[in-house]
This record gives structure tokens, C-alpha cells and sequence, in this order.
């Protein structure tokens, strides 16, 4: 199944775990999509083996880049009635704080959805929404 | 060119349990080859990491794991040995879709070391380095105590010259 087909399944059953099923990516990463009223929120699950820093231990920086590129993806896919699958143009990611072996969640916020390109702001937290352990913005290919 | 001591130093270093990255041992993370500011690794193809199960194309955030960790270890060849550092930012621009089922390599080349901050970019590559699928731009902060002068005295000459902020 398409990446578009499991989103519009998931709507449909307002249960988003044939994400994490059906996409390689996020089943070994342990990335899962909830959503509360409105609102998506996508959870990389605590796990050892998502360590970068083996001293603190602290998460790899990339997986924190992976689970906020999926969040904006997941968060365009489902805004959209298009079957056009919206690809990443770039990211940057800010790191603001460690990542520590907890759950990471994060909530995308569509800046701006062009016909052709759309702007993403993603943030992620793991105890307090209010202190982000990074930050991210994107660009991505709508059409 | 290879820093072949400098390159022995950091793959012993890495070699001991305590010092592996848990990730990278995970993903099959391997470095190729140090020089000075300068490094190059490989992660192998796995299905099981792929963005979909339909095209097999890896996943964006495995190339931003390869791309952050071979910016931090140009950093570290940068510094002349093993250091603590954090990454401040790191951008993406994904220039083509990787090829499924062949290995990604990444090069990463710390320009410029400061007293607190260092520049790096670095590029993903497939079998032509000359078409690279990825292109990152990062900046990472010297974490380590001693941080400031001491750190830059032993960091590569030609990369610590001038004003540092």
C-alpha cells in the first residue's frame, strides 16, 4: 500500500498505527502517530539502541531529525485531499536540548501550503511541551 | 590524503564498547577514512530501514543520521582526537532520492574551528561522489571542558587560524 493510501485508511478508522505497520522506517525506529481531537502527534518510542552519545545516554541527533521530518509529512498528508505524496525539498533542524532515552513527542504546524511547496515548523519535547529539545523547518514538494 | 594515525586513533577509540554509538553500531555505520577536518563513512542498504515498503528508498532520516554523524566526526578529526561535542543545527537539502538497494556513503568537512563553535558541511553520496543525493550545512558546539583555548591549541592549525568569536 502507498504511503497516501495508508494515511487515507487512517483517517478513515481514526487509528493511525497501519502507519508504523506498513513503513519500514518507522516500525524499526519505534515512531508512532496519535491524535488527540485535532491534533497529530507523533511519539518516538524510548529505546537504548536510538542513542548517539552512549555516555549520557543521549538520542542520535538524526533520529531526532527522522521523527520531526516524519511529523511534517504525516501532518501534510493528512491535511490534504490530494493522492500527490509531499516530498522532502530540505530541513534544518535546530537542537536545543539533550534527547534523553524518553519518549520524544512532536507536533507539526503547517506554516504556509502553496500549490506547489509548503512550509513546516515542527517542535518536540519529551517531559515539558514547554521545553523543546529541538526544533525544525522545512520546505516540501506538494505537486 | 588519510590521517592514518589520527585515523587509527579514533576507529581504536570507537572500537571500545563504552565509546560506541549505539545507533551507529545499529545502522552499520563504518569509517572509511580520516583526514584533517576531514572524514568519510558508509552505512549499508537495509530494506528494513526504507521511507516505503513499495520503493525501498531509504528513509530521509537514516540519510540525516549518516549526514549528522559524519559532520560530528569531521569535527572530531578537526580537533585532533576524541572530543564531546553537541550539534547546534544541521540543514538538509535532499537533492535526489537514494537508490534502493545500494550502500550510502557520506563525506563531512569541518572548515573552520572557533573557540566554542565549529562549521562543517558535508554531502550523501551513492557510486558517484560527483552526484550526491544529499547536501547538509551544520554547526556544532565544543562541549568538552577545556573548551576555549586549550581545545583549539590542539585542534589543526590551518582550520583555527584568524579571530575566533
Amino acid at each position: 500500500m502507498s504511503f497516501m493510501e495508508l494515511i487515507k485508511r487512517a483517517k478513515e478508522n481514526q487509528d493511525f498505527s497501519i502507519l508504523s505497520e506498513n513503513i519500514p522506517y518507522m516500525k524499526a525506529l519505534g515512531i508512532n502517530v496519535h491524535q488527540y481531537g485535532g491534533l497529530l502527534i507523533t511519539t518516538l518510542k524510548a529505546n537504548p539502541q536510538l542513542a548517539g552519545n552512549p555516555w549520557i545516554p543521549a538520542l542520535h541527533g538524526g533520529n531526532i531529525g527522522g521523527l520531526l521530518e516524519m511529523a511534517a509529512i504525516v501532518q501534510l498528508a493528512h491535511d490534504q485531499e490530494s493522492d500527490d505524496l509531499p516530498r522532502t525539498i530540505n530541513i534544518t533542524v535546530e537542537y536545543l536540548r539533550t534527547g534523553f532515552i524518553k519518549d520524544l513527542h512532536a507536533k507539526a504546524l503547517v506554516t504556509k501550503r502553496g500549490r506547489r511547496v509548503a512550509n513546516v515548523q515542527v517542535q518536540c519535547w519529551q517531559d515539558d511541551p514547554g521545553k523543546p529539545v529541538a526544533s525544525m523547518h522545512g520546505h516540501f514538494l506538494m505537486s | 590524503m588519510t590521517d592514518k594515525a589520527l585515523m587509527e586513533r579514533l576507529v581504536h577509540f570507537r572500537s571500545k564498547p563504552e565509546n560506541q554509538s549505539p545507533f551507529a553500531v545499529y545502522i552499520g555505520l563504518k569509517i572509511l577514512d580520516i583526514d584533517k577536518g576531514e572524514a568519510t563513512v558508509s552505512v549499508p542498504y537495509a530494506e528494513h530501514l526504507a521511507g516505503n515498503s513499495l520503493t525501498g528508498i531509504l528513509h530521509g532520516g537514516i540519510i540525516t543520521t549518516t549526514l549528522d554523524a559524519v559532520c560530528g566526526l569531521s569535527v572530531i578529526a578537526a580537533l585532533g582526537g576524541p572530543t564531546t561535542i553537541a550539534t547546534l543545527d544541521l540543514r538538509i537539502d535532499y537533492l535526489k532520492p537514494a537508490t534502493p538497494k545500494e550502500d550510502v556513503f557520506a563525506y563531512g568537512h569541518c572548515y573552520k574551528v572557533t573557540r566554542n563553535v565549529c562549521f562543517v558541511r558535508g554531502i550523501a553520496y551513492q557510486s558517484d561522489k560527483s552526484k550526491p543525493i544529499a547536501n547538509a550545512t551544520a554547526t556544532f558546539m565544543i562541549t568538552a571542558k577545556g573548551t576555549g583555548k586549550e581545545v583549539q591549541k590542539n585542534a589543526q592549525p590551518e582550520l583555527a587560524q584568524g579571530e575566533t568569536k
